[in-house]
């Protein structure tokens, strides 16, 4: 089974909720965790992995022999992104634009471009609390953070129960992490700013066809308009986090509730069992 | 000299585009003989900058006036040897004059923010 955590808004406890039920569930299941939130994972500050190996992952961009090419504008009209133009004579390849396709390669008639692997971040695996960790990282300047999720999601068991701890937003690295998982858990707070990036987190996961349930972090402030919004969706509101003191300070020591408070590893437990039947 | 003008419609009495790679039209004007021909931008979801600098390039403009440039639109135009002038704003007709009257500053540098981030849509 694979759980995807994610929100629309940022700093709504994604990583609350995924560190705390993957380590709530251990016990019964074997878990995996993957933190897809590339661009600044922080997962491994709550479930502190031992990191075994460290992979880059790459794209390969073109690189146009300028002798060779005839200025056919072949590869300029395949490429979907705009990420090659031919200006006058020169050719200018737009390195943050090309997704490494390698179209331009193929279409070439005089067999001008090659291509170079370039890195674009890593992934770190090892382990935490005795299951399966690892964590994709975008490498500093990089603008693409979709093939290291992509890479990410290639490695999942699907013997395991794999938690998948989302980027926040709702363009493509979420779209990524969230397609073709069994359920999506949204995260979110209730305030008018919460509602309205659950909202468009609701359409994405919709658009992929992944069933969505909400956990209302920070339950207390705001007011009740995400939960009028839950039940005229039909979405199941599976969790409460209270707005607590306590909550707050185990956060900011970087531990997770159910390490700290026996009663929340059952909450978490009981947040599985609600979203996985 | 011919000039690009980025506009919301297609005539001199338009309003401005402030983006270039998105602008709705490309007004391209002989400043000669005041002669006018609009283009219609139809960026794609991707490197919009890009596509509107080879349009430019390809209409034989050697000047392009707007509001603000991006990264890849301004890599694109200073390939060709393009003149950018930025912060254009009013009606085309005004652009035009602020440009032959020296009001506006010619860009040496990407000055927009970028749309996207420059990097096209993921």
């Amino acid at each position: 089974m694979r759980i995807t955590i994610a929100s629309g808004k940022g700093g709504t406890g994604k990583t609350t909720v995924a560190t705390n039920l993957a380590i709530a569930v251990s016990g019964k299941f074997s878990v995996q965790f993957l933190d897809c939130d590339v661009e600044e994972p922080n997962a491994h500050i709550f479930l502190k992995p031992q990191i075994e190996q460290t992979r880059s992952v790459e794209k390969l961009l073109p690189e146009v022999d300028e002798e060779l090419c005839t200025r056919c504008g072949e590869c300029v009209k395949a490429c979907e992104f705009n990420a090659i133009a031919i200006i006058g004579r020169k050719i200018l390849v737009y390195n943050d634009l090309c997704h490494g396709c390698g179209l331009c390669k193929m279409v070439c008639p005089v067999g001008a471009i090659n291509e170079h692997p370039h890195e674009l971040g890593v992934i770190e695996t090892g382990t935490a609390h005795g299951f399966s960790f690892a964590r994709g990282l975008l490498n500093v300047g990089e603008a693409m953070s979709t093939p290291i999720i992509h890479e990410m999601k290639g490695m999942i068991d699907p013997k395991r129960l794999t938690i998948i701890d989302a980027p926040p937003g709702t363009g493509c690295p979420t779209i990524a992490a969230i397609k073709d998982a069994d359920v999506a858990i949204l995260v979110t707070e209730p305030t008018p700013f919460g509602l309205h990036d659950l909202q468009a987190a609701v359409g994405v996961a919709r658009s992929v066809e992944v069933p969505v349930f909400v956990v209302i972090n920070r339950d207390g402030i705001g007011d009740d308009r995400v939960e009028r919004y839950c039940q005229e969706e039909n979405i199941q509101v599976a969790m409460k986090i209270p707005f607590a003191r306590e909550i707050a300070k185990l956060y900011s020591q970087g531990t997770t509730l159910v390490d700290a408070l026996p009663e929340w590893k059952e909450r978490f437990q009981a947040l599985y069992e609600a979203v996985a039947r | 000299m011919k000039v690009c003008i980025t506009a919301r419609g297609e005539g001199f009495t338009a309003e401005v585009d402030p983006t270039f790679g998105r602008a709705a039209y490309f007004l391209f004007i002989d400043t000669d003989t005041r002669a006018l021909e609009a283009v219609a931008n139809v960026p794609g979801a991707h490197g919009a900058g890009v596509q509107a600098a080879q349009t430019v390039v390809e209409k034989g403009a050697t000047v392009v006036i707007t509001g603000s440039v991006g990264p890849n639109a301004y890599q694109g135009l200073a390939a060709a040897g393009i003149e950018m002038y930025t912060g254009a704003t009013g009606t085309v007709e005004q652009a035009l004059a602020n440009f032959q009257t020296g009001k506006l500053t010619r860009s040496g540098g990407a000055t927009g923010a970028r749309h996207g981030g420059g990097r096209g849509i993921q």
